[in-house]
């Protein structure tokens, strides 16, 4: 910055003085912190208004939510502001989101992934709700609500079992009976395969379908409490319970459709819609596919058989999603209002009016317009003794995204390399557990 | 560098020259400077904001990465970062069964794109500059799969490679149980499927370099070769191809770069699943989710850096080197 003398030797300044100054501004310039720009976007808090950030960006649940919000401002006078963002952006972005000037309640998974936050303190405690709404959830619900320090932080709506599904017409054509044990389900995948059919329905493309059938089969095979301690990286994968969850699921894999690595499980779907397969192990949202009445009348499932006698079939996996509220709300007193209200059955009902291949996380909301399916599930959940989520909620996501995912699909391609993979899990397991 | 040293140090030509006579034989010149302050404002800030940028979003947040490289951090708040040495790096190279695939993948992506795509760029180019009927046509249907999104010719590909109702396995009748093609899913074919729509784009790229390479070849050239009595081949191998030099070293950089950044094909295709692992998915996958594994990604991309310098320092050497002796 010399350069403003005046009368300086050098008629012009040399090229290096220049780049000199200019790199001093920059230096300057950067010396400013950028994140300063994200700050408060002015608006001070409308006592009127709650901000609720939505993943809801499909069609059906993003309408059936608005109607929640509509009857909520009827009621209380209070609005709620919604800011939607797509589906998988949402979850990308969470982390940075909830850091950042997040809204006052925003929609997220039960399990392990919402205690995540909340042992971050990127959550607020919300025990002053479930005074009031404590009532309306069955103690399964009750336990998924909570964090790890044992406050509550979620608020569910709709949940969602996992089962074998299966068409009732291909059932009495073939005289299939529903298997109640392990050894009856490999036979009656022998009896398809012999009957020209695909016996089990499968595809692994996304990655994650595979986690629903490990889920399965450890907890049936080792109980609900293993499967908790190893999701929660406390139990080794290199325990022998394990390895006898993956020799299982070996002997069932010949029955497994072909070609799973690169198909979706919209397509898998397809398959049992036009009813070339015999079963599909999935969550209830597989009915989406079967946009023909007559074909979703025909649709059922059953539970996962019975492994182990200690056990039974006394877990189900029903992933439940809800609300939770971000670390400093600034209309506290709209926010305890608003999750009041949501946990109702009043407001379950109406999403479940929109949304039919879910049932409500309420025990009191009203069941009688259920269809046969969602009945079925609704009894499914609430005569669970245990309720798990899904691996990847039951566990730190990024083992599960990074290890787990890759891991499984290894498993898929090379059933015999069991033990080194492992051991490559368990290792791999333990740096990331430590990590945090 | 010597030819500088003469020039004043911006220290030197700082202090202001002593005695007032000086100054004033100074003031009339200072008339004739080239830059005004306005000039200099302008410059300043034509300039300045660039390089505030580019230092701020290149440089400081490559060196952010590298120094995370060596931590642990969620993501959450800058106090859980923690400091663990080269933990990530020895957990990456005999941890992470991914890595090593990764890396080979890569290669074989640059060695595959270097042998098939390019040498067919080059083929077209040379037909097409001949000045065929309909030449304009063909450049166009050949050029078009580069001016695509990559993201979009992995959806067009999905359609023709899609197991149970793609194109191919529909013709030919493997997406039955028993004799069934896995394009995508299968180890050891879904790295090929997905070089052949990679290579389907490269040669279009390809070829429109070494068009523009070829328009600039002398015609006198080939007139004189043509006096010579040389054949078409011989013309091309003795006299075409070594006037395009500089146009291979272009082909030779921008396609180490494309194999280095292979990434949006691949991910719409599988996401990177077996068979396919790529460096730059390796490091998505840690880095972008909600309890991301920053440090552990951060090493990734730190190699995928070394690699990268590793092939773009000895070019860069070798082209100033040749301006320098120009």
């Amino acid at each position: 910055m010399h350069l403003h003398l005046p009368g300086s030797s050098a008629p012009t300044p040399s090229r290096r003085t220049l780049l000199r100054g200019i790199g001093g501004a920059a230096a300057l310039g950067a010396g400013i912190p950028l994140l300063s720009a994200c700050g408060d976007s002015g608006s001070s808090a409308d006592p009127k208004t709650v901000t609720l950030g939505s993943n809801a960006s499909d069609a059906v649940p993003k309408k059936a939510f608005a109607e929640i919000y509509a009857a909520f401002k009827k009621q209380s006078g209070l609005t709620v502001d919604v800011n939607t963002k797509d589906h998988n952006t949402f979850q990308e972005q969470i982390n940075s989101y909830l850091q950042g000037t997040p809204d006052d309640v925003f929609n997220w998974f039960a399990g392990y992934r919402m205690q995540f936050f909340a042992s971050k303190k990127l959550a607020s405690p919300i025990d002053d709700v479930w005074d009031k709404i404590g009532g309306n959830f069955p103690d399964a619900m009750k336990k998924l609500s909570k964090g790890q320090d044992g406050k509550y932080y979620f608020v569910p709506l709709y949940t969602y079992p996992w089962a074998i599904f299966y068409r009732k017409s291909v059932f009495q054509q073939h005289g299939y009976e529903v298997p109640t044990t392990w050894d009856q389900l490999v036979a009656l995948c022998k009896k398809m395969k012999k009957d020209g059919l695909v016996p089990i329905a499968f595809a692994d493309k996304d990655a994650w379908p595979a986690m629903g059938t490990f889920d399965q089969i450890n907890f049936r095979l080792n109980g609900y409490d293993f499967h908790v301690e190893l999701m929660g990286g406390k139990a080794s994968w290199t325990d022998p319970k394990v390895k006898a969850v993956f020799d299982h699921w070996a002997e069932l894999l010949p029955y497994h459709q072909d070609g799973f690595m690169g198909r979706t499980w919209q397509d898998a779907a397809q398959t049992m819609v036009a009813k070339k397969a015999g079963m599909y192990l999935l969550g209830s949202f597989v009915a989406q596919q079967f946009t023909n009445k007559a074909d979703l009348d025909d649709l059922d499932f059953f539970a996962f058989p019975e492994m182990n006698p200690a056990y039974g079939q006394d877990t189900v996996e029903a992933p439940t999603d809800g609300f939770m509220v971000s670390k400093a709300p600034k209309n506290h007193s709209g926010v305890v209002k608003l999750l009041e209200y949501l946990g109702t059955p009043a407001a379950e009902q109406i999403y479940l009016k929109a949304d039919s291949s879910v049932v409500a996380a309420s025990s009191k909301a009203d069941t009688s317009s259920y269809s046969a399916l969602q009945k079925k599930a609704y009894e499914m959940i609430s005569g669970a003794k245990s309720l798990t989520q899904f691996m990847d909620r039951d566990s730190r996501p990024d083992f599960t995204s990074t290890v787990m995912q890759p891991g499984l699909q290894k498993f898929l391609q090379n059933p015999k390399g069991v033990d080194g993979l492992l051991s490559s899990i368990e290792r791999q397991k333990k740096t990331i557990f430590a990590s945090a | 560098m010597t030819a500088e040293t003469d020039t004043k140090t911006p220290e030197a030509a700082a202090v202001p020259p002593p005695g007032p006579a000086h100054e004033q034989k100074a003031a009339p010149r200072g008339r004739r400077r080239l830059l005004t302050r306005r000039d200099r404002i302008t410059l300043a800030l034509m300039a300045g904001v660039p390089t505030v940028l580019h230092v701020a979003l290149v440089w400081v947040t490559a060196f952010a990465s590298i120094a995370l490289a060596f931590t642990t951090w969620d993501g959450i708040g800058f106090d859980s970062i923690k400091w663990v040495g080269l933990d990530n790096f020895r957990e990456l190279f005999t941890n992470n069964p991914q890595f090593w695939p990764a890396v080979q993948h890569n290669i074989i992506w640059f060695v595959v794109l270097i042998l098939v795509p390019t040498p067919m760029g080059l083929f077209l180019a040379v037909q097409l500059d001949k000045r065929i009927r309909f030449s304009r046509v063909y450049q166009t249907a050949f050029f078009l799969p580069v001016v695509v999104s990559l993201a979009v010719t992995g959806f067009v590909w999905q359609l023709v490679y899609n197991p149970d109702t793609g194109l191919i396995n529909s013709l030919v009748g493997a997406n039955k149980p028993g004799h069934y093609i896995d394009w995508i899913g299968d180890p050891h074919l879904n790295l090929w499927a997905v070089l052949i729509a990679a290579s389907w784009r490269h040669t279009g790229y390809m070829m429109i370099l070494y068009l523009a390479g070829l328009k600039g070849v002398d015609p006198s050239l080939r007139e004189a070769s043509a006096l010579d009595g040389a054949n078409e081949w011989q013309t091309f191998k003795s006299v075409i191809f070594p006037t395009l030099r500089p146009t291979n070293t272009v082909v030779l950089v921008v396609t180490i770069i494309e194999a280095l950044r292979a990434f949006d094909l691949v991910f719409v295709f599988n996401k990177g699943a077996q068979g396919t692992e790529l460096l730059s998915i390796l490091i998505t996958n840690n880095i972008i989710g909600e309890s991301s594994r920053i440090g552990y990604g951060s090493a990734i991309a730190v190699v995928l850096l070394v690699i990268s310098l590793a092939v773009i320092i000895p070019y860069l050497i070798a082209t100033f080197r040749k301006e320098r002796r120009a």
